[in-house]
Formats: C-alpha cells, structure tokens, sequence
C-alpha cells in the first residue's frame, strides 16, 4: 500500500495485498473529491501455464490444467476435457455427461458458498461499519473467519465436496472428468450416498441462508419481490445481506458496462441447463467465438501488434516491459470488454429476478450477488435431479483414438464465468494451448484503445472517506466479481 | 492457557489448492482443530479480514519482533525469474517480490512448513520450460537448494518441512501444525525429502481398493474399468509415499478409488515423468516402474505366476466400468 497526493489534488493509491480473494491481486486507484476516478488493475503473479503444456502429450492437459486453479480445478479439466474430445471428434456417454456436471456443478456451488461466506460478507463486519443498526448481527454471523456463518458454510462445504470424494476421488485435481465421461461410474447405492449429502446441503442452505425452500429463491422474479423479502421475507443470511445492500446502496455501487457473456452451462441432450449467449443494451445475442482476441497493449506480454484469436495467440512474458501494468491480456469480443459470472449465465438464460435488477438499475455488486445466491439455488435443485438420472450398468465413459494434427476450444463455465481452453495438436504433441478464463475478462487491463477492463470500469465513482488507505466500497465492489487471480494470468 | 502458537501464511506460485483442500478439514472442522492445539492463523489470504495497508503493517511487526512467528507457511512455488529479479511474483501493494519477503520473515521464523509440492519443490509451477524458474523452498526439484538454501535453518533448528501433496490433504497440513505446536516434530520425523513421515512412510498402495486385481495383475486398460492401473494406466500408488487410500479424502474418496492413476503427487519432480501421465511406459512388456523394495526378477516371476492364476471373476471385472461377476460366495461348513 502506498499514497501520494499531486498538486492537483489527485489522490493516488495502491491497494494490496488484496486478500479474500483467490490468489494476488493490486488495484492502483486515481482518486479525487473522495471518489475513484480511475482505476488500473494488476495481476501481479505470473506462472506461464500455457508454455509449461506446449510440446506435452494432449492427454496431460486433464494434469496440468486443473492445477492452474485450486478453486476452479474442477472447471479448469472440463475446459480441458471439452477441448480433448473436440480434438478426438469424441461425445460422452449420458452417464459421462450427467455425472461430469454433478461434478462442475458441486464445485461451483462450493466456490459461491465460499465467495458469499468467507470472502464477501465478512467486509460488513469491520469495526468501519460498527455505527449501522445491522452491524452486530453482521458481526455475529460474518466476523472473518469465526463468525458463525463462515464457520457453517465452510462446514456444508465440507460436505457438499464429500460429492467429489465419491464421483471424482477427490477435491481439487481430479482426473476423473475425460473427454468421453468419467472415470469411476456409481451405483445405486453411491446414489442414495450421493442424495444424501446432497440433502445436508439443502437443509443448511434452507435453515441458515434463505430461511425457506430452495424452489422459493429460484423463483423470485422481480426487484419488487426481492424488497418485500428484505421487508418481511424469511429470516436467514440472505435477508440480512439484502437489509446491509439496501442501507449501503450496492444496487448503485460497482455498475460495470452491462454487456454480458455466458457460453452456456452443463450440457443437456438437447440444451443446457443455463443457455449459451450474450446480453447487451440490444438484448440476446448469440456468443461468435470467432470474434474473441486477446490484446497485449498493456499486458507485460510479447505480441502487441494487434489483438490474436487464442488460436493463434502467444504467451512470452517481456521482462523488460515497463509500460504494461499487468500480467493480464485484455479478451475482447467483437472488440468490446464483457463481464462474465453468475449474473451473466442468469441474464442470458432468462432469470427474470436478474434481468430486472440489471434493467432496472444496472449489473451492481446487488446484481452479482443476489445472482450467486438464485444460481445457488437452482443448481442445487439441478443436481437433485441428475443424481436421479443416472444409470448404473450403462457406460461411463466413451473411448477415442488421439489424433496426431486437430484443434479445438473447450468451453465451459467456472463459477465466477466464462471459461475456453484452446488447443493445438501437432505431431501428437501440445502445439498450442491457450486460455481465457472468466477473471481474465472481468479484470482486464485496458486494450490499445485505452478501454478500461469491466472491474476498471466499475470501480470508476467507487466513494473514498477521508483517511481511508484500503476503501471498503472499493473491497466490496472487487470482491463482488469473486475474482479468481491464479486463473486470470495462469 | 498456553501462548498461541501463531502462524503466518503467505502465497505465491501455485493454484491456492492446497488452502482450498485444507478448508475441507472436518470432524472437526477447521477452525476448531486449529483452536484445540491453540493455533493463531495471524494472517491468511484467504480468512483473514486484514487487507493491503492493515496486512503490510502486521508483516512489519512480525519482522520486528514484536509478534513471535511460530510458524510460516509457504503454499506455492518461489519464482526466481525473470533473470533473477522474482518480478514474476511481486507481493501486491509492496513492490518487493514474494521471494523476498519470504527470504525475510523466513530469517524470524521459529519453523517453516512447505504446503504442498509447489513450495516443496517446485510442483506443477516448475514443469515443463519452467518459464519463471520456480523452485521450492529449499529444493530444486530433487536437489536441496532452492530459494532458502540447502544450509538453511529455522530459528528452532529445524530444515523446511516439505508438507508435500498436489494438493495436500486437509489433515497432512493441520497434523503438522499441531505437532510443532506441541513440540512433538524433530528432524528424525522427516524422511528423505523432508515429509512428514506420519503420512509419507506409507504407499498410496496401501489400502487401495484395487489390490486383490494388482495381486493377479488383473489390469484396467482404459479410463473407467476396475482393474489395477499399474500395468497400463500409468498408476504409480505402489511407489508414492502417502497414506492417501487409508486416510481418504472428502468423505470416501482418493485417486484410485476415483478411477485415475496415482501420479506420485507428493514427490519431487513428480510433474516430469518422462511419459504421459496416464500410460505406463515398459520395457519388453514389464513396466518401468517397479513397486517399492522389489527385486525385478522376484517382480517377473510373480506377475507371469499371478496371471496365469487369475481367476476368470477378476479378468472379467477388471476392464468392466461395472461389477460384472460378484464373488461366490461360499458354503463355510463344507471345506
């Protein structure tokens, strides 16, 4: 952290370690008149995974890959699965795909249950905020790491991963997910197992977040049922978020450029349980994974001249580089930042709580987390029902041949969004592979048109009180993206 | 009371998946293992309130000696690159690389645990090109070394203990803690590499669903069947050191008993077999690897026995995803 103050009157600040968050993160803010005028996001670790899998056999992608993210492991080998069996023209068994989003599906909601419990909300329970009349029971359930919200959560998480013990061996960095299904099939009694734990998870979600039946909070629809909640809904941690949102206005805080992608959700036979496409000012559109390119300009990155498709993208660091300000490049689809996560998955598929927070008052740290909550929700309704389908003594796992020359994108949703791998096969070997993951788009460094990445822009406005060195509003409004910093830069 | 045993807890080239497993720990949970040895997390990314100016100043009072650091956790590897500089980690808001502020308070640190292979050894983080020449906090893969040298001691005399796992199970790491909490940890309880040998003087083998295959070399030969991964699939759980088959992992679960080969996650340049991950190489047919303490020829001779033993239920089962053939099930009072 350091601060300087110009002639003008221009306060400059440089925020971190920025923890609670995954991985590293630096935030230099330009402020003046107690608000962030503008914002420059750093990704200060780079690790160079993307080099380490060139010249690999393709298979150790489902090794290497999931590593580069303890958090979205899971995410990180269905990209790299997906992208496999694009290479091998190879589907999966219905068993392969259910059981694969059984086991993405129990990551996310794991990783939204940690965001909400143990990296967001213990913010409100600073000794800052110890005037407003919420405060004590903020303190109570969400004092960092020992309020007994946190505590909880991180139990039923406990629980909730006892799902990948038995699908997936274990959690994080599993092999289990493959580009024809999965490695270890169930039986019907690993399914009364699995709807068992599945139930504990319901029950703490029921009795402690929402104060009522999952199939309420999916259904919410308007921003108007969502102020009757605050006002008399169900007692419970989500009505206390909505109170503190409501008293500190987060429905105004954070609004970033409103234009969303989603590349669609555990795969059905016929569509995915959470649809594919983007959302802009001129509504639905489809997502053209053609006109997605990465641009250098301000990354410490080699390949300036102009923005690469992934398929032809380059990842050499430039250590003498002083004018980029991140390890991070800048994604840009159809030339323009897009912001990814559970309010984009939710706005594309039609949520229409979500839809109305977002036309209404636009995507906010409300919007972010209020659709965490509703994809919580949902998907653990979802989950119920795939543990239902599947079918013991048909196959797990359909087998293919790798061929020496192919390419292709795997592209999946981690929990905090978007997520492609890119994949080059040469000779049999790993000739390319490139990734943008959701945090590389939301936390974008600007692009050669000075274009601010989504999070600048959300910060830009962000109020500063005086004698403040880590602005809490500034915390809120990073934190509501849920950043996931070992995936941004890999 | 006794004095809290404090613990600082810092990272850097690695995934943070060693903190996301060891947020699993249960029955208990965390937080009250961590109470019932009096261990004090003073700072942790990923728990502790205290962000940018409010951590800088509590480092600073660690590195003066008004906080006592007991421990100092290291999950990730150490980046040296670019040329030396550790510029491909800066510690956010310092401006100083992680390296170095891990050089620091590893200088007022009564001991230092490694979580996890990456700051162990280098990990995943140092494979390949090993573009950002990581390494481990004092090996360099195999080598002693690293970032903190091979003379390297901590204030209580102790070298860096390698709390090696990719990830590391929720318990490898708060077992360790509550021993050095408890006095109860010395050099003698380190092995070759410096693991402690509560968990690493045991084989993933151990344990390991799949034996009575692996006693008949009643072998898997593609993802998904239920044979022993050792022949074909390139599992290695009869050489890797961990007690991962009769600890177990989220409830139920290890590698083996998820499908997938053991990959020796908690060994030193485990991330370079020098093959594919899932395929064993072999020479004339008999796999390179051969299981710990094993003469080859006694190995040979076994494995053409056992599979000309193999009864027709194992063949059967192994390269089924399935239970093909249950085992008979005998009439005890007629021998």
């Amino acid at each position: 952290m350091s601060e300087n103050v110009s002639p003008e009157g221009t306060t400059r600040l440089v925020v971190g370690p920025f923890n609670r968050v995954e991985g590293d993160l630096e935030v230099r803010l330009e402020a003046a008149q107690g608000r962030v005028e503008a914002a420059f996001v750093s990704s200060p670790l780079f690790r160079g995974f993307e080099r380490i899998l060139e010249g690999r056999d393709p298979r150790d992608a489902l090794v290497i890959a999931p590593r580069i993210c303890g958090i979205c492991s899971v995410s990180q080998s269905h990209a790299a699965a997906l992208a496999l069996a694009g290479v091998q023209g190879l589907v999966p068994t219905d068993n392969g795909r259910v059981a694969t989003n059984l086991i993405v599906a129990t990551e996310n909601v794991a990783d939204h249950l940690t965001h909400f419990h143990v990296f967001f909300m213990p913010d409100f329970a600073r000794a800052f905020y110890a005037d407003r009349p919420w405060f004590a029971r903020a303190e109570d359930r969400f004092k960092a790491a020992q309020g007994r919200a946190v505590r909880k959560a991180l139990e039923t998480r406990a629980t909730l991963l006892h799902v990948l013990g038995l699908l997936a061996g274990r959690w994080p960095h599993t092999l289990a997910i493959q580009p024809g299904g999965v490695t270890r099939g169930a039986d019907a009694r690993d399914k009364m197992r699995l709807q068992a734990t599945l139930g504990a998870v319901r029950r703490a979600l029921e009795d402690d977040l929402f104060g009522t039946k999952l199939e309420r909070i999916a259904e919410l629809a308007s921003r108007d049922e969502l102020d009757a909640w605050r006002a008399n809904g169900p007692d419970g941690d989500f009505r206390l978020f909505l109170e503190i949102a409501a008293d500190l206005e987060l429905d105004r805080l954070g609004r970033a450029y409103d234009r969303y992608l989603s590349y669609g959700a555990y795969p059905g036979l016929d569509a995915p349980l959470y649809a594919r496409g983007i959302f802009t000012g001129e509504g639905l559109g489809s997502v053209d994974v053609t006109a997605i390119a990465e641009d250098h300009t301000n990354a410490r990155m080699e390949g300036r001249n102009r923005p690469h498709h992934p398929f032809d993208g380059s990842t050499r660091p430039d250590a003498e580089d002083e004018t980029g300000y991140s390890w991070c490049k800048a994604p840009r689809l159809g030339g323009l930042p897009f912001e990814t996560g559970a309010v984009a998955r939710q706005i594309v598929d039609g949520q229409p709580l979500v839809h109305d927070i977002v036309r209404r008052g636009g995507g906010s740290v409300l919007a972010r987390v209020v659709a965490r909550l509703v994809e919580t929700a949902r998907t653990v309704i979802a989950m119920e029902g795939w543990v239902r389908a599947l079918q013991p003594g048909e196959p797990w796992c359909a087998q293919g041949a790798m061929p020496e020359y192919g390419r292709a994108a795997g592209l999946t949703e981690a929990a905090r969004g978007a997520l492609g791998h890119w994949l080059r096969v040469e000779n049999g070997r790993i000739a390319g592979y490139q990734i943008i993951a959701p945090t590389t788009w939301n936390f974008s460094p600007r692009d050669a048109a000075g274009v601010p990445g989504p999070l600048e822009a959300a910060l830009v406005g962000a109020p500063i009180r005086q004698g403040e060195t880590t602005p809490v509003a500034v915390q809120h409004i990073v934190r509501s993206f849920d950043p996931c910093m070992v995936c941004t830069v890999h | 009371m006794p004095a809290p045993f404090n613990v600082l807890w810092i990272q850097s080239g690695g995934c943070g998946g060693c903190t996301m497993s060891m947020l699993c720990a249960e029955a208990p949970d965390l937080s009250t293992t961590l109470e019932s040895a009096s261990i004090r997390l003073l700072w942790h990314p990923t728990l502790s309130e205290e962000t940018g100016a409010e951590a800088l100043a509590l480092f600073a009072q660690v590195l003066a000696g008004e906080i006592r650091l007991d421990a100092l956790c290291v999950e990730g590897a150490m980046l040296r690159g670019p040329n030396n500089t550790g510029r491909f980690h800066i510690l956010a808001g310092t401006g100083v690389p992680t390296i170095e502020w891990v050089r620091r308070l590893a200088a007022v640190a009564e001991n230092v645990v490694a979580v996890g292979t990456c700051a162990a050894y280098g990990g995943v983080t140092a494979a390949g090109a090993n573009p950002t020449d990581a390494c481990g906090l004092q090996y360099d893969g195999r080598r002693e070394g690293g970032a903190l040298g091979a003379a390297y001691r901590s204030r209580s005399g102790m070298p860096v203990i390698n709390v090696a796992g990719c990830p590391t199970h929720p318990n490898w790491v708060t077992e360790t803690l509550m021993l050095l909490a408890a006095g109860l940890m010395e050099a003698d309880d380190l092995d070759v590499y410096r693991r402690p040998r509560f968990y690493a003087d045991h084989l993933v083998h151990h344990g390991c669903p799949r034996n009575e295959y692996y006693e008949y070399k009643a072998s898997a030969e593609k993802m998904s069947d239920l044979g022993c991964m050792m022949e074909h699939l390139g599992c290695l759980g009869t050489q890797a050191h961990a007690d991962c088959n009769t600890r177990l992992w989220n409830g139920e679960g290890s590698c083996t008993r998820g499908g997938y080969a053991c990959i020796n996650c908690t060994a030193p340049e485990f991330e370079e077999p020098g093959h594919a991950f899932v395929e064993t190489p072999k020479i004339a047919g008999i796999p390179v690897g051969l299981p710990t303490d094993m003469p080859k020829a006694w190995f040979v001779a076994l494995s053409s026995l056992a599979k000309a033993a193999t009864p027709e239920r194992l063949r059967l089962n192994a390269t089924s995803d399935h239970l093909v053939v249950p085992p008979a099930v005998r009439d005890i009072k007629r021998r």
